[in-house]
């Protein structure tokens, strides 16, 4: 399976609507991250929750935000981060 | 309090939200939570329900007031019976008959 990002890559996590089931919580929606690792692909539960397939898999990313830049009045350590899982086609390059 | 403005997904989509003091004293399950697990297990193991995605599907779409009153495996309760009416094991019908008898025997004893 060819992987579309990197590990060290900057990538912005899809800010969108979605009708469907998903896992992309709407507090990383948007947001610039880096890629840290790249994980077993999976199939997108937006087709696994309705007994779709889910096929072809996607290569999941593990993707690091900045908490200060995720929460505008986060009071911890400004190197502080969170690490995400993410599928592939809800990512882009920056 | 993100600084985005993206709209949460559901009533589940609550990271970052003001939920007050959190709750972390330790618990045992209930028989019929331990139960209401099983029958998760074994739906996924029997195949009818084919990916956990189905399962939080089934909870998301019990609605914002719903799923609020319902605790942790009342929701998963109520999601292996969605399931197993759109997989064709039992009918909305014959689970709703199923639990006015329960309720009708209960209410007798």
């Amino acid at each position: 399976m060819s992987a579309r990002f990197e590990v060290g890559q900057s990538v912005r996590i899809g800010d969108r609507t979605e009708p469907r089931h998903h896992r992309v919580p709407a507090y990383v929606k948007g947001r610039e991250g880096i890629v840290v690792c790249l994980c077993h692909p999976q199939g997108l539960p937006e087709e696994l929750a309705y007994r779709e397939l889910g096929e072809p898999k996607q290569t999941i990313y593990r993707v690091r935000v900045s908490q200060p830049h995720l929460w505008s009045s986060y009071q911890g350590e400004a190197h502080d981060n969170l690490e995400i899982e993410i599928h592939e086609s809800w990512l882009d390059p920056l | 309090m993100t600084s985005g403005e993206t709209p949460r997904i559901g009533p589940h989509d609550f990271a970052g939200l003001d939920a007050g003091p959190v709750d972390t004293s330790q618990h045992d399950l209930a028989q019929w939570e331990r139960v209401v697990d099983a029958i998760i297990y074994l739906l996924g193991k029997k195949g009818v329900m084919k990916d956990v995605a189905e399962l939080r599907r089934h909870i998301e779409d019990l609605g914002p007031d719903v799923y609020e009153r319902l605790s942790y495996y009342e929701r998963w309760a109520a999601s292996a019976a969605a399931t197993c009416v759109e997989a064709g094991v039992v009918t909305r019908e014959e689970l709703d008959a199923r639990a006015a008898e329960i309720a009708k025997r209960s209410e007798a004893s």
